[in-house]
C-alpha cells in the first residue's frame, strides 16, 4: 500500500507556537508537580525557565485525577532497607535496589508538604481508633513532620481524606510554576490541553534531547518545545489488552483509562533504554468496578475465599505453586496469590469471594465484648463510613456499582477477581526505562550511575512516575519525590553546561505535516464513501485500539487466554502488530478528539510492542498470576534473575535485547 | 452513559468561554454542543467515571448512569463538593439512601500561591545539588 504524507491539501495547516525553556517537563501528573516544585525553588534565582506540559488540566490530571484514599509508601517509623526488601519480594526479586532505597529515603518529606499544603492526613486518637482530617486537627492532634501518629492500613500505607489530593498538589506545583514564571519573565509556562506526541534528538548532539512536540486538543496549533533538559512522567499503559468489559465499561479501568503510554512512547523512539518492560501488573480488584481491595484487606482484615469458602493460598494450591516457584512462593507476593487465586477459578471453584461480611461481624463482635452495645454501633457506624470513602474517594464506580446492585458488605460478600493487565512502573508494577541510579548507595554497580539522578540513556532526558523501570511501589507520593529528584538533577545538567543551546534538524514544518497526517488523511478520503466510519483508505482511531486489543488479548497473554503466551503465540501476535503499526500511517481524525485518539492509540502499540517483544526474550515465567510462558513455565533464577534491557531504533524499526546482571545491595 | 448532561440544568456555562466541564475532564470527553449550547459526553466508553465533571458542575447538571456492561439500572452517587468537604449521597437500587461527608482540605483554596509557596523554606544550596535531600531538606539517614 501507498504510504500517506500530509501536504496540506485536504486539511488546514496549524499555527506553529515554538516555547524555548531550560527545564521542559512533560505531563501533568504528581511526577511533574513534584518535579516543578523542586525546580522552580533551584531554577529561579539563576534565571532558568521552567515549562510544563499537561495534556489535561492539572488540577486533575494523572493517575490521581479523581483522589485517592491512601497514600501507599510513607515510610515514617520504618527502615529504607526493609521498604527495599518489601518491593523486591513483591516485584518477584528483580529491583534496581539503588533506586528504590533512593525514592525510600526521600518519599516522607514530599507526604509532609502535602499536609502542610492542605491535605488531609487520619490520625490515631487516644482511644486508638481513627481521626479523620477534621477531627485531628480539632483535637489538636500533630502534623506527620512534627511527629503526629498516622494511621497506617498496612506496614507503608496511611489513610487520608484524598478526594482533593491532586488538586492540593496541583495548586502547589502552578504556584511554584508561576514562581518561576514572574521571575524570569516568560509569557506562559504551563500548556495545558498540549499533547505530546514525539521527542526529538538535538542536530549537533545525537545523544542528546532537544525538544518535543505535540499539539493543542482544542484549537489548530502544534506546539514544538524547545530545551535543555527534559522530565518524562506522561505516565503507564491502560487498555492495551481487550478490557473484561467491552462496551462503555471499558472505560472503568483499574488504573485510569488516560493512561496511553504516552510516557514509554516518548522515549522509547528517541532510543532511551527500556528495562523490565515484560512486567505488568494484574490487580485482583472487586469484580467490574475495580475498587481497592487494600483497605478490606489490611483494614477490616477480610478474607477472600472461593465459592467453597476454602483458602485458595493453602493445601494443594501451595504445594504446587511451591514445585514451580519457590522461594518465590513462600513470600506470598501479589503475582502468588492471583496465580493461586486463578487455579480455583480454572478449577470451577469460583466466583472468588471477599467476605466483607464476616469481616464486619467479627469487627462488630470485638467492639460490642469491648465497648458494649451502644457504643460499638457507634464505632461501626463509623467504620462503615470509613470503608464507603475507600470506594468515594477513588473508585466511585465502585460505589455505584454496589447501589445498582443492593449490595450491603455487612450482609453479603463481593466476587473479586484479577483483570486485565496494565503496564506501570509506579504502582506495584515496574514496566519502564533504565535510568542513572543516585551513586552513593554502598555497593551499587559504578555502571549504573552515568552522572545525573534519573537520567535516562539519552542524555538530557530525565524520566519520574510511571516510566521509571525496575523501581515500583512509588505510588503517589514516591512519584512525587521521584519527579522532584529528577527535577534537582535536571537542574545540575543545565548547569553545568550552560552553552548547550538545542537545536533540532526536523524542520517545524516536518513535524506539523507528521502530527496532523490523521487530518490529511481523513479529509482526503472521507468522501468516498457515503459513511465515513466506513472506509476502505483510513483506519479510526476506535478500530485501531480495538485490533490492538484483540492482538495483545489473544497472543501476548491478555484475559482471554488465562494470561498464557508463548514464543509461537508472541511471534505471530507481533507479526499483526506490525501490520497495524504500517497502518497507523493511514490513522484518520475527524477532529482535535480524534487525533488525540490517534496518536494516545500510537503511543499504546508502541508501549505494547516493547511489552511482547521483552516477554519473548526472558525464557521463564517471572510473574506468574501476571503472565505465564507456556514454553518456560517455571522460574528460572539460574538463567533470568536478571534484568532484560532493550532499545528500539526508529530508523530501522528494529529492537535489540540484553540481559543486564541483577544486584542485591541490601542483604 | 457514564456521564451524562440533563437538558434541561445545562446552560452550556453561558458567560464563559469554556465550560467547566470541558474544562476539567482528564480525557477530555466532556465538549459542547453549540447549537443547543449544552454540553455532552461525546465518547461515553472513555469515561472512567472519576466524577470530575459531575463535581465542577455550575448548575449540577452532571450525573452519572453507572456502566450498563454490568451494572443494574437504579442506583446513584451523587456528590456535593464544598471548599472543604464532600457530601456524598448514594442511593441504592431499592430506594435506601446512605449518606457520607467528608474533609476534602484544611487550607482555604488558593493558599498556597507564588507568594506563599517558598515563604520560609530554605534558600536552595546549589552545593547540594548533586547529594542526596531536596532544597527544603536532608532525606532519611536509614
Amino acid at each position: 500500500m501507498e504510504k500517506e504524507t500530509c501536504t496540506f491539501s485536504y486539511c488546514q495547516k496549524p499555527e506553529i507556537v515554538e516555547v524555548e525553556a531550560d527545564l521542559l517537563l512533560v505531563g501533568g501528573g504528581m511526577a511533574c508537580c513534584g518535579a516543578a516544585y523542586e525546580a522552580a525553588r533551584y531554577a529561579t534565582p539563576k534565571g532558568l525557565k521552567v515549562v510544563m506540559v499537561d495534556k489535561a488540566a492539572a488540577d486533575r490530571s494523572g493517575a490521581v485525577a479523581m483522589g485517592l484514599s491512601a497514600i501507599n509508601t510513607y515510610l515514617g517509623e520504618n527502615k529504607v532497607a526493609d521498604y527495599v526488601k518489601y518491593v523486591r519480594g513483591d516485584l518477584m526479586g528483580i529491583i534496581r535496589e539503588d533506586l528504590v532505597a533512593d525514592l525510600g529515603r526521600h518519599v516522607d518529606n514530599s507526604v509532609h508538604l502535602f499536609e502542610e499544603w492542605g491535605l488531609p492526613i487520619w490520625k490515631k486518637g487516644d482511644d486508638g481508633f481513627s481521626l479523620d482530617g477534621f477531627q485531628a486537627r480539632d483535637e489538636g492532634k500533630a502534623l506527620l513532620k512534627d511527629g503526629g501518629t498516622p494511621v497506617r492500613s498496612g506496614k507503608w500505607q496511611i489513610m487520608i481524606n484524598g478526594e482533593s489530593y491532586k488538586v492540593v498538589v496541583a495548586e502547589a506545583a502552578k504556584a511554584a510554576l508561576e514562581y518561576n514564571r514572574k521571575a524570569t519573565g516568560m509569557a506562559q509556562n504551563l500548556y495545558e490541553r498540549v499533547f505530546c506526541v514525539k521527542a526529538f534528538k538535538d542536530a549537533n548532539d545525537p545523544k542528546r534531547i532537544a525538544a518535543v512536540a505535540g499539539f493543542s486538543v482544542r484549537e489548530n496549533k502544534v506546539y514544538i518545545f524547545k530545551a535543555k533538559a527534559i522530565i518524562n512522567a506522561a505516565g503507564g499503559a491502560v487498555n492495551c489488552f481487550r478490557p473484561r468489559s467491552i462496551a462503555e465499561g471499558q472505560g472503568r479501568a483499574w488504573y485510569p483509562v488516560w493512561n496511553s503510554g504516552s510516557g514509554y512512547a516518548l522515549g522509547l523512539q528517541v532510543g532511551a533504554e527500556l528495562t523490565m518492560m515484560e512486567n505488568r501488573f494484574v490487580p485482583a480488584r472487586f469484580k467490574d468496578g475495580y475498587g481497592p481491595v487494600g483497605a478490606w484487606f489490611l483494614f477490616f482484615k477480610a478474607q477472600a475465599r472461593n465459592a467453597m469458602g476454602e483458602d485458595y493460598c493453602t493445601g494443594e494450591n501451595f504445594e504446587a505453586t511451591k514445585k514451580l516457584y519457590s522461594p518465590y512462593a513462600e513470600k506470598m507476593g501479589t503475582a502468588i496469590r492471583n496465580h493461586m487465586m486463578m487455579m480455583d477459578m480454572k478449577a470451577g471453584k469460583g466466583p472468588i469471594w471477599m467476605n466483607t461480611h464476616h469481616a464486619m461481624e467479627a469487627i462488630n463482635k470485638t467492639f460490642v465484648e469491648k465497648f458494649g452495645e451502644k457504643d460499638a454501633q457507634k464505632k461501626i457506624k463509623h467504620l462503615e463510613a470509613e470503608a464507603w470513602e475507600d470506594f468515594l474517594d477513588m473508585a466511585i464506580g465502585q460505589a455505584g456499582l454496589w447501589a445498582s446492585k443492593n449490595v450491603e458488605p455487612n450482609k453479603e460478600p463481593s466476587e473479586i477477581m484479577p483483570t486485565e493487565p496494565y503496564l506501570l512502573g509506579s504502582h506495584a508494577g515496574c514496566a519502564g526505562f533504565w535510568v542513572s541510579g543516585p551513586g552513593d548507595i554502598p555497593g551499587t554497580p559504578p555502571e549504573w550511575s552515568w552522572g545525573y539522578n534519573r537520567m535516562s540513556t539519552v542524555k538530557g532526558l530525565f524520566m519520574a512516575g510511571d516510566v521509571v523501570g525496575a523501581s515500583g511501589h512509588k505510588f503517589s507520593s514516591g512519584s512525587h519525590a521521584e519527579g522532584r529528584l529528577a527535577a534537582k538533577a535536571a537542574i545540575a545538567l543545565i548547569l553545568d553546561e550552560p552553552n548547550f543551546k538545542p537545536t533540532i534538524k526536523e524542520t517545524a514544518d516536518e513535524i506539523c505535516a507528521e502530527l496532523y497526517l490523521p487530518f490529511e488523511v481523513y479529509e482526503k478520503y472521507k468522501t468516498y464513501s457515503t459513511d465515513p466510519l466506513t472506509n476502505p483508505y483510513y483506519i479510526r482511531p476506535k478500530m485501531l485500539q480495538a485490533r490492538m486489543q484483540k492482538i495483545a488479548d489473544e497472543y501476548f497473554g491478555g484475559c482471554a487466554t488465562w494470561y498464557m503466551t508463548s514464543k509461537t503465540l508472541l511471534e505471530e501476535g507481533l507479526k499483526l502488530l506490525q501490520l497495524l503499526k504500517e497502518d497507523a500511517n493511514k490513522m484518520a481524525a475527524a477532529n482535535l478528539h480524534e487525533l488525540l485518539r490517534c496518536w494516545e492509540n500510537y503511543h499504546r502499540i508502541l508501549s505494547v510492542e516493547a511489552h511482547a517483544r521483552h516477554i519473548l526474550f526472558r525464557e521463564e515465567t517471572r510473574y506468574p498470576g501476571y503472565y505465564y510462558r507456556g514454553d518456560f513455565l517455571p522460574i528460572d533464577d539460574t538463567n533470568w534473575k536478571c534484568f532484560v534491557n532493550s532499545t528500539y531504533d526508529a530508523a530501522t524499526d528494529t529492537y535489540t535485547l540484553k540481559k543486564v546482571p541483577y544486584k542485591e545491595l541490601f542483604a | 452513559m457514564p456521564s451524562f448532561v440533563i437538558a434541561e440544568k445545562c446552560d452550556g456555562c453561558k458567560a464563559q468561554d469554556k465550560t467547566a466541564c470541558q474544562y476539567i475532564c482528564p480525557n477530555d470527553l466532556m465538549t459542547l454542543d453549540r447549537n443547543l449550547m449544552k454540553a455532552y459526553n461525546q465518547e461515553p466508553e472513555q469515561c472512567w467515571e472519576c466524577y470530575n465533571c459531575v463535581k465542577i458542575c455550575p448548575q449540577q447538571a452532571i450525573e452519572v448512569r453507572a456502566y450498563q456492561d454490568f451494572a443494574p439500572l437504579g442506583g446513584n452517587v451523587i456528590p456535593m463538593r464544598g471548599s472543604d468537604s464532600i457530601m456524598w449521597t448514594v442511593k441504592f437500587r431499592n430506594g435506601s439512601l446512605k449518606r457520607y461527608k467528608f474533609p476534602i482540605r484544611l487550607t482555604a483554596e488558593g493558599a498556597n500561591n507564588a507568594d506563599t509557596i517558598y515563604a520560609g523554606l530554605p534558600e536552595p544550596n546549589f552545593d547540594d545539588l548533586k547529594k542526596p535531600g531536596f532544597f527544603n531538606g536532608p532525606c532519611k539517614a536509614e
